[in-house]
C-alpha cells in the first residue's frame, strides 16, 4: 500500500498528490512515469511522474473518467493499492544549445523535470505553457524558476498570449535557432505543434499517452506507428520524435473503449450520489 | 494398438473416466472444466499402478517427482504422506497437475500405456494438492539461515520453483515481481477455467511461507538499478518470455486487435470479463478471429467464447502440427470454436475498428528445420471471414527490458540469456532459467531448468 502524503486540488478537475513509494522515487528520471491501481477491483492507469520529494512522487492528473474521478475522491493519509515504476525510458538530455519546452493543459505537470535536467546539462531553455484559460494553468511558478524565459498562452486570452503554444513556437523559430524541442499535451495539440518545427527540421520529442496495461512492454496495448515502425510506449517510449509519429492512428486507438468508460463513469457517479458527496472508499 | 489407448478402451479396464463439466455448461462461466478426481476414483486410479522397479514415468518428469512413492500412498488412502512425497520435488503440485503435459512427460511413457491406458499421474497429483489445501498445508523444512542473500527477478514459474529451493535451503530470498500480483503466466496467461487463481494463490502463498518475500510492484532495471541486483550474492533471472509478436500485416493496429497477452492479461490478471464491477474494460464482439494453434491460441479463443463470441482459429499448418495439447484443442472444439487451419492471414480489415480479416489458403510442402511439414500459401485462394476482433497468438520472446540493461550478459540472437547446462550466465554469480533461456516453453520444462539452476546456486554460496 501507498500513502497518499498531500493531495491539493490546482484547478478545475486538476489535482496535484504526492504519494509515499520510495522504489519510484529513487530511480525517477525526466520523462518517466508511474502506473498506479487504487483497490482490488482497479484498473491500471499510466500518470506521469511530474516531480520527486525524497521518497515520494507528485502526479498531477485531471478527472477525465472513473479511475480519475475516484483519485480524485482520496484525502492526504489515504492509501493506493499498486505503485509500480519508474517505467519508460528517460528523456535524451543532453547539453544541446537553446531548448524549448512545451506544455499544454495538465501536459504542463510533464514539463518541469524535463526543463530541469535540461539546466542542469547546460541548455539555454525555454518553457511554454498553455492552457484553455487562466484558471487551468498549472505550475506556473514553478516553471518560471527553472527556465530562463517562459511564455504562457491562453486559448481565450485570459492570460499570456492570447492563442496556442504553437503560435509562439512558431514566432521562436522566425526569430532564432532551436536545437531540440519538446511537446507534451494532448495527442491533438502534439500533433499540431510539432508540425511547426517540421520546416525547420529541429528534433522535436513528444511524449505519447496511448492506453496502458502492464507498462513494461508484454500486452502491447500501447503500440504506436513511428516511422512506419510499431513500438511499444510503455518501454520504446514515451518520448518519440513528432515526425515520425502516427498520430491520427494514436487518436483512433485512444478511442477503443470511449463506450465502456462511460458506462463505468455513470456508474461511480450514480454509486457517489447515493453514498454521499466523497463518501466513496474502497478498503 | 492405438485402439487400446484410447479412454474408451481403457474405462472397461478400470481406468477412472475424465472428469470435465460438459461443454454447454462450462461456457458460461469461466469455473474449471475438469472437476478432478473424488477421493475413491483416485484410490482406485492409483491401484492401477505397477510399481515399476525402474519406473521410466520418474524419468519422464522434468522435476524428477518420486511417482510410484506417492502414488503408493494415495492407493493406501495416506494421503499427507503422498503430499510430503510430492512436494519432496515440487513446491507447485496443484499447479503441475493441472498444466502439464503429462501426455508427453511421465504419463507418455508409463508402461500401463503400451496396454491400455496410462495411469493418470497428472489427475492424481492434482487430487493429492487439492487435498492438502483443503486439509491445510504441511510445509517442509526449512534449513538453518546462511546469510546469503538471492535476488530472484520474476515470479513465475521458475522464479517460484527456484525462490522454494533456495529458501528451503536456508537462503534469504527475495523475488522481484513488476506486475502487482505473482505467478507469472500462471495468473495473467492461462484462465481460471484450466488453472483456479486461488489454487495459484495458495501455492505462491506456501513458497513464501518458506520464508521467501515477495516485492511486487519492482520491475527490476528500472524500480532496482542494476548495481542494486549485482550486489546480492547470487541473482536468478526469471523474466520469461512475455513479449508478444506481432504478424506485421495490414490493419494490425486497427481497434479490436489484441495480442493474446493483452487479451488474456485484461481478463485473468484483471478481470475485464467482470467489467463494470472491476474497472478493466475489454471488447466485446461477436465474430473473434485467433490467430495461432499453441495453448495461448487455444486459451485466447477459449475466454472469447466465454464473453459470448463466435470464435474462428486461423492457423497456418494442419491440425497435427498444432503444437497446443490434444487435451485442449479437443476442450476448444467441444467448446464450439470453428477451426480454420492451413489458412494464413495476409491483412486485417476495417476502417477505424475491425471488420474482417483476409485469409489465403496454405498448403504444407516438405519438412522444415522445426521437423513439421512448412505452409506456403496457395495463390488466388485468399478468403475473408467477417470479424469484429482479432486476437494473435503467435508466439512470444523474452523481454529486453532487464536482459539489455546488464552489461557483460551473454545473450542469443533472439534475446535470450546464454546460459550453461547448470543456468550459470556469463556473469558468475548470475543464473538464468525458463523462457528467458528457452524463449517460449512451457510452465514444467521452466520449473525443471529452474530447479538445476537451484542447485547450482546453493552449491556456489555453500562453497562447494
Amino acid at each position: 500500500m501507498y500513502k497518499i502524503e498531500k493531495a491539493t486540488k490546482l484547478a478545475d478537475r486538476v489535482y496535484e498528490f504526492w504519494i509515499r513509494a520510495p522504489h519510484v522515487a529513487q530511480h525517477a528520471r525526466a520523462g518517466q512515469f508511474l502506473i498506479l491501481r487504487l483497490h482490488e477491483a482497479g484498473e491500471r492507469i499510466p500518470l506521469t511522474i511530474s516531480a520527486v520529494r525524497e521518497d515520494a512522487v507528485r502526479v498531477i492528473f485531471m478527472t477525465v473518467g472513473k479511475t480519475t474521478e475516484e483519485l480524485a475522491t482520496l484525502r492526504a493519509g489515504d492509501r493506493i493499492t499498486d505503485v509500480v515504476g519508474p517505467l519508460g525510458k528517460p528523456s535524451e538530455i543532453a547539453n544541446y544549445g537553446t531548448c524549448c519546452v512545451i506544455g499544454g493543459g495538465v501536459g504542463i505537470a510533464s514539463t518541469p523535470p524535463i526543463a530541469k535536467e535540461l539546466k542542469d546539462a547546460g541548455n539555454h531553455v525555454i518553457g511554454i505553457i498553455g492552457a484553455r484559460s487562466a484558471d487551468l494553468l498549472i505550475l506556473e511558478d514553478e516553471m518560471r524558476e527553472i527556465c530562463d524565459e517562459l511564455y504562457i498562452t491562453t486559448d481565450d486570452g485570459s492570460k499570456g498570449v492570447h492563442g496556442f503554444a504553437s503560435d509562439v513556437l512558431k514566432k521562436l523559430l522566425e526569430e532564432r535557432t532551436l536545437d531540440r524541442v519538446w511537446i507534451i499535451g494532448p495527442a491533438i495539440m502534439m500533433k499540431v505543434t510539432s508540425g511547426v518545427t517540421v520546416p525547420y527540421n529541429v528534433k522535436t520529442y513528444v511524449s505519447l499517452n496511448p492506453i496502458m496495461v502492464d507498462g513494461t512492454g508484454m500486452c502491447g496495448s500501447c503500440r504506436v506507428t513511428v516511422g512506419g515502425e510499431t513500438k511499444f510506449a510503455c518501454v520504446d517510449g514515451p518520448e518519440f520524435d513528432a515526425h515520425q509519429v502516427d498520430f491520427n492512428e494514436l487518436m483512433q486507438r485512444q478511442r477503443i473503449y470511449t463506450a465502456q468508460e462511460k458506462v463505468s463513469l455513470e456508474r461511480f457517479a450514480e454509486h457517489r450520489c447515493r453514498c454521499g458527496e466523497g463518501g466513496h472508499r474502497h478498503e | 494398438m492405438s485402439g487400446l489407448r484410447s479412454t474408451g478402451a481403457g474405462a472397461a479396464r478400470g481406468v477412472t473416466a475424465m472428469s470435465d463439466r460438459p461443454a454447454d455448461v462450462r461456457i458460461r462461466d469461466f469455473g474449471e472444466v475438469d472437476i478432478g478426481l473424488s477421493t475413491d476414483e483416485a484410490i482406485n486410479e492409483a491401484a492401477r499402478c505397477l510399481q515399476c522397479k525402474r519406473p521410466l514415468c520418474v524419468r519422464g518428469c522434468p522435476v524428477g517427482i518420486d511417482i510410484p512413492a506417492f502414488i503408493r500412498e494415495v492407493a493406501e488412502g495416506n494421503f499427507p504422506a503422498a503430499a510430503r512425497a510430492l512436494k519432496e520435488q515440487n513446491m507447485l503440485p496443484a499447479i503441475c497437475g493441472r498444466v502439464c503435459p503429462q501426455e508427453t512427460q511421465c504419463e507418455g511413457v508409463c508402461i500401463l500405456g503400451n496396454r491400455d491406458a496410462p495411469i493418470r499421474i497428472g489427475a492424481i497429483e492434482r487430487f493429492v494438492a487439492d487435498w492438502e489445501r483443503a486439509n491445510g498445508p504441511d510445509l517442509p523444512e526449512v534449513a538453518k539461515p546462511t546469510g546469503r542473500r538471492v535476488a530472484v527477478v520474476g515470479s513465475g514459474p521458475a522464479g517460484l520453483t527456484a525462490a522454494a529451493e533456495l529458501a528451503r535451503a536456508g537462503h534469504a530470498v527475495t523475488i522481484f515481481e513488476s506486475l502487482h500480483e505473482a505467478g507469472g503466466v500462471l495468473t495473467y496467461g492461462i484462465p481460471a477455467f484450466r488453472l483456479p487463481k486461488d489454487v495459484v494463490k495458495a501455492e505462491i502463498d506456501q513458497v513464501l511461507a518458506l520464508g521467501a518475500r515477495l516485492k511486487k510492484n519492482h520491475v527490476v532495471g528500472r524500480s532496482i538499478g542494476v548495481d542494486e541486483l549485482l550486489s546480492y550474492d547470487a541473482v536468478f533471472l526469471a523474466t520469461g518470455a512475455g513479449l508478444p509478436a506481432f504478424m506485421g500485416i495490414p490493419g494490425e493496429n486497427l481497434n479490436g486487435v489484441y495480442s493474446a497477452n493483452e487479451f488474456l492479461t485484461r481478463v485473468n490478471l484483471m478481470h475485464a470479463e467482470a467489467f463494470p464491477e472491476f474497472d478493466t474494460p475489454v471488447l466485446h464482439a461477436a465474430r473473434v478471429a485467433v490467430i495461432g494453434g499453441g495453448n495461448v491460441a487455444m486459451d485466447a479463443a477459449r475466454v472469447a467464447r466465454r464473453l459470448g463470441a463466435k470464435v474462428f482459429l486461423i492457423y497456418r499448418r494442419g491440425e497435427e502440427e498444432m503444437p497446443a495439447r490434444r487435451a485442449e484443442v479437443v476442450h476448444a472444439k467441444e467448446e464450439g470454436i470453428e477451426f480454420y487451419t492451413c489458412a494464413n492471414p495476409v491483412r486485417i480489415l476495417g476502417d477505424q475498428h475491425v471488420t474482417g480479416i483476409e485469409c489465403v489458403k496454405m498448403a504444407l510442402c516438405g519438412i522444415d528445420a522445426s521437423g513439421r511439414r512448412s505452409p506456403k500459401p496457395i495463390e488466388g485462394s485468399e478468403f475473408t471471414l467477417d470479424v469484429d476482433m482479432v486476437i494473435q497468438a503467435i508466439g512470444t520472446s523474452p523481454n529486453p527490458l532487464l536482459v539489455s540493461l546488464i552489461p557483460g550478459l551473454e545473450r542469443g540472437r533472439k534475446g535470450n540469456v546464454i546460459v550453461d547446462e547448470n543456468g550459470r550466465t556469463s556473469i558468475p554469480h548470475v543464473y538464468a532459467a525458463g523462457d528467458i533461456v528457452t524463449g517460449a516453453a512451457t510452465v514444467i520444462e521452466a520449473m525443471g531448468s529452474a530447479k538445476r539452476a537451484a542447485a547450482a546456486i546453493d552449491a556456489m554460496l555453500k562453497g562447494e
